[in-house]
């Protein structure tokens, strides 16, 4: 028999010191829904659902489950009251084997505390098999890819007779066609009579699977949507305003080719080529986007540019003059702008205040530098005219980086970066984590960027920021070229290419020839033209 | 692989599909690197200069059997030179066959490793007793020194173990052997009861632990400097307690009965064997049922489970409901008991008293033990022999007369710690939370 739950937060509020996560919040999820929670980064979706999952205790307010009161203690009691929850960050243990994993915590065990994984492993083949999810208990955890890790962390909820499953930003980790086998799952699971609570940030996939959306904007549930509302509607009350979700720019103008990558092979510690012959050549005057899931190669591509990669052969041509080789001071002075992938870890220092991070590459230089001394007026001088410039919502200029939010951060770095002239610009990763009116911001600079006659790199694995932008996408996969496509095509066949078939193999596939990919090829030389 | 990408059926990849996408897992076989055959190259060309082409026309001679054993074997006597040639051209065989390997981009396999180093040993046996004063030593004895040796340095890793298997670093194995020696010998002394003495090595081990504990999980101070500071502590303690306490009393404090040898009847006269297995203080048979229960412990139970959990990823086992800080608490306490009793073989079995610093620094081979061992108990246990061993063949060979200064041989075991540690292990992956202190949210 299929026991069904009703859930219900009423009034769930959680402070962390002063600030206030959750502002008197009621959802209830009916139950065999799927009930989405929409809101941005930072809007507290997590920490309502780490308070109804026994990780946070809620200051105020309380958690119903048919009607009756509960109070969890730990994700103990609430896993016992039929609560599974998948993390964003996945909670498995890498070195253990799926079957490990799967008992951690619930284990079967014969006399004296022995491990019965025999029963374990039973249980993930009737899961496996009812659900199709093809997942071999003995695997170890760390060897298989994200998708199926993820299939883990589900079959870890059922096998816990999970009832309500929390599936907290799902897609973040994902290629466009493992999302669209999880959005399957998500409609088998509740057909199987689980009510599953999606918490996501993407308009697409919320309209495409959610029977009831509940917005939540700075801690406060705004309303309750329609899955058939328009995305713009859906967009503003997320946001709070009217947002416009295309961006308006125009054509490119490429002129001349100043920026060419030829065979570059990056090898990591271990061996393995993590960027592998890749070529490509951007144009003053366009945006070349680098798309590909996250970790392939993406990350030692801009390191190896920026000079800080060890093992690097080919070539890396700026203006003609080659920079493999150099130090990454000499390559900065070569007039490249770098906006790091992780802001915090490599783009400022946090403890340093707005100003001082607004010339941390510059600070040797004049104006903010006279022989062995700074100049601290320039320097705020500086700091004053780049905050207003760039709209950087700061107490002060002496405001320490790091208590800024995400998006005032990336605007930090975006402005130092684009504070000097540039030869080549190349951010990675220019709005994670970052609220969706500051992302319109951040890329109409970077468009305008483009339109002074820069040559603009953008990696990003956010597929939606790669069509918005990109002039030429190039797609990697495993560190290798995947191919080159002009700036319309298809999400199906990037997507396609983001798994590592080539757009020319996807006629095979498809059954037809997508228009957009045969008008260009995966041309090694990199210098197709769109 | 585009046919599987196109299946009718998304939610079902066929199995095997691992590569479907997710570049975040390239999966690469290491590269096979240089370093070990070239290693034992310069190894086995050492051991042709030196053990062969340079070694003394005398026999040595190797006694197998011990006095107490059924039957007497032979000894076995090896001409050093002869010997020397033998062993250092199959060691530089077995390095052309990793050569060989190589080039095939191949590794070598693990026995060839096993295999030189025993090789390596017995060339250098050879030839440090073929040009000895008196170029004859007991084989047996040698081994079963070693084991004897072994013991406080055994329980010393296996604590290791338990404290970082489950994500806490323990650098007062040194401080936790110590409080166990003071307390087993002052206990035992006063009592007048080996038994009450061992128990409460186990009690003394597991006080130092929980400070340990307590201050690196509740108090979240760094665990590398509360565990120098705890060895500092404990040594600075028992020193003084020494001194006030012991030396002026010392037939009341200082003069503990010892644990005796328990010899298993027929088992204990097997040769080699007989001595090492059959022939200990209690203290050493469990060290045997510690080894074996420690490893069935870790890798075949549900507390196994958890503990590992905790030490690779407390936040996941923290989402299904299991106590990570209350975990890491009650391991490290046992862990600290371990070492007690690992100290108690020092004064109850090892000698009848105690002194100052009796511990002489084994916590941190010990500590190399538990790495070299891979933070897993039986590697531990035969890390922990090794360096035995070491410390064993120093003294014996000091004490037949060698023409290598005595002072070099001192360093032997400190040198086979480093070599063992550095250029053996590689980078050896110990649990991935260990050291890290576990804050919710």
């Amino acid at each position: 028999m299929v026991r069904v739950l009703k859930l219900e937060l009423r009034g769930i509020t959680k402070r962390f010191g002063t600030l206030l996560a959750n502002d008197h919040i009621d959802v209830v999820v009916e139950p065999g829904q799927i009930h989405c929670l929409l809101g941005e980064n930072g809007a507290g979706k997590s920490t309502l659902m780490n308070v109804l999952y026994g990780l946070y205790e809620p200051s105020e307010g309380e958690i119903l489950i048919d009607d009756k009161a509960v109070a969890f203690r730990g994700p103990g009691d609430a896993m016992a009251a039929g609560i599974g929850m998948v993390h964003q960050h996945f909670m498995l243990v890498p070195v253990f084997s799926v079957a490990e994993n799967v008992a951690l915590g619930a284990e079967p065990t014969k006399a004296a505390g022995f491990l019965n994984l025999e029963e374990t492993r039973r249980r993930i083949k009737e899961i496996s098999d009812q659900y199709g999810f093809d997942v071999d208990p003995d695997a170890l955890v760390e060897d298989l890819p994200v998708g199926v890790q993820q299939r883990v962390e589900i079959i870890k909820a059922l096998v816990r007779n999970a009832k309500v499953l929390i599936l907290d930003e799902p897609t973040a980790v994902l290629t466009p066609q493992e999302t669209d086998e999880l959005l399957d799952i998500m409609r088998q699971l509740k057909a199987g009579g689980t009510s599953i609570v999606f918490i996501s940030h993407k308009l697409r996939e919320v309209k495409e699977v959610s029977d009831t959306i509940t917005v939540i904007r700075r801690g406060k549930v705004v309303g309750t949507a329609d899955p058939a509302a328009p995305t713009a509607e859906l967009a503003s009350m997320m946001v709070g305003r009217a947002v416009s979700l295309t961006l308006d720019k125009a054509p490119a103008q490429p002129k001349e080719k100043t920026f060419e990558v030829r065979d570059l092979t990056v090898i990591a510690s271990n061996g393995q080529h993590v960027v592998d012959g890749l070529s490509f050549d951007i144009a003053r005057g366009e945006i070349l986007a680098v798309a590909g899931v996250q970790g392939n190669g993406q990350t030692e591509l801009t390191e190896a540019i920026l000079g800080l990669q060890d093992r690097v052969s080919g070539s890396i041509r700026l203006d003609g003059k080659e920079l493999l080789g150099r130090s990454v001071k000499e390559v900065l002075h070569a007039g490249v702008g770098f906006v790091p992938e992780d802001r915090k870890v490599d783009g400022l220092v946090g403890t340093f205040s707005v100003a001082e991070n607004l010339v941390l590459d510059l600070y040797d230089k004049p104006p903010f530098a006279k022989g062995i001394s700074m100049s601290p007026a320039k320097i705020l001088e500086n700091a004053k005219a780049r905050i207003g410039e760039f709209d950087v919502r700061t107490p002060s200029a002496a405001a320490a980086a790091g208590t800024l939010s995400g998006g005032n951060q990336q605007k930090v770095v975006m402005a130092r970066e684009l504070s000097r002239p540039l030869r080549l610009f190349i951010a990675s990763q220019p709005t994670r984590g970052v609220d969706v009116g500051s992302i319109e911001f951040l890329h109409r600079r970077i468009v305008a960027e483009r339109d002074q006659g820069t040559p603009v790199m953008i990696i990003s694995t956010e597929l939606d920021e790669v069509m918005e932008l990109a002039d030429r996408i190039a797609v990697i996969y495993k560190g290798k070229l995947v191919g080159i496509v002009p700036g319309g095509t298809s999400r199906d066949v990037l997507g396609l290419m983001m798994a590592g078939i080539p757009p020319e193999e996807h006629a095979h596939t498809t059954g037809q020839a997508p228009a957009a990919a045969t008008a260009s090829t995966s041309d090694a030389e990199g210098n197709d033209h769109v | 692989m585009s046919t599987k990408l196109s299946s009718p059926r998304p939610g079902n990849p066929q199995p095997g599909d691992t590569s479907n996408g997710t570049g975040t897992n390239v999966v690469s076989a290491k590269p096979v690197t240089w370093r070990t055959p070239v290693l034992l190259t310069v190894f086995g060309l050492i051991a042709l200069v030196f053990f062969g082409l340079l070694a003394p026309h005398q026999t040595a001679s190797f006694g197998i059997s011990t006095g107490e054993d059924f039957f007497q074997l032979p000894a076995l006597a090896v001409n050093a030179f002869a010997g020397g040639i033998v062993l250092s051209v199959l060691l530089l065989g077995l390095a052309a066959y990793a050569l060989f390997l190589k080039t095939k981009d191949r590794p070598a396999p693990g026995w060839l490793t096993v295999t030189f180093i025993v090789l390596f040993v017995a060339a250098f046996l050879i030839w440090v007793v073929g040009g000895a004063r008196t170029p004859s030593i007991s084989l047996a004895g040698l081994i079963a020194g070693s084991v004897t040796l072994a013991v406080p340095l055994v329980f010393g890793s296996l604590s290791g173990v338990l404290c970082e298997r489950v994500g806490v670093v323990n650098i007062a194995i040194e401080g936790q052997l110590l409080g166990g020696a003071f307390t087993a010998a002052i206990v035992a002394s006063m009592t007048q009861n080996p038994f009450i003495g061992l128990l409460a090595a186990a009690v003394a081990g597991a006080v130092v632990s929980m400070v340990l504990a307590v201050f690196s999980i509740k108090y979240l101070v760094n665990q590398i400097i509360v565990g120098v500071v705890l060895n500092v502590l404990v040594s600075g303690v028992t020193g003084f307690l020494f001194s006030t306490v012991m030396q002026e009393d010392s037939d009341q404090f200082n003069s503990p009965p010892g644990l005796d040898i328990i010899e298993i009847p027929v088992l204990s006269s097997i040769p080699i064997i007989g001595p090492i297995l059959f022939r200990q203080s209690l203290v050493g048979y469990l060290m045997y049922i510690a080894v074996l229960v420690v490893w069935v412990g870790l890798f075949k139970t549900r507390w196994g489970l958890r503990v590992r959990a905790v030490g690779e990823h407390p936040q996941a086992a923290d989402t299904l409901g299991i106590n990570v800080n209350a975990t890491r608490f009650w391991n490290v306490t046992l862990g600290g008991a371990v070492a007690g009793i690992g100290g108690s073989f020092f004064t109850l079995v090892a000698i009848d008293s105690f002194t100052k610093e009796i511990s002489g620094g084994r916590g941190f081979i010990a500590l190399a033990a538990l790495i070299f061992g891979r933070w897993n108990p039986i590697g531990a246990f035969f890390a922990a022999l090794l360096f035995g061993f070491a410390d064993n063949l120093q003294s014996i060979v000091t004490i037949i007369g060698t023409p290598v200064p005595s002072q070099f041989m001192a360093m032997l075991p400190y040198l086979v710690t480093v070599l063992a540690v550095a250029g053996l292990v590689g980078k050896s992956r110990g649990p991935a939370a260990s050291g890290i202190p576990y804050v919710k949210g």
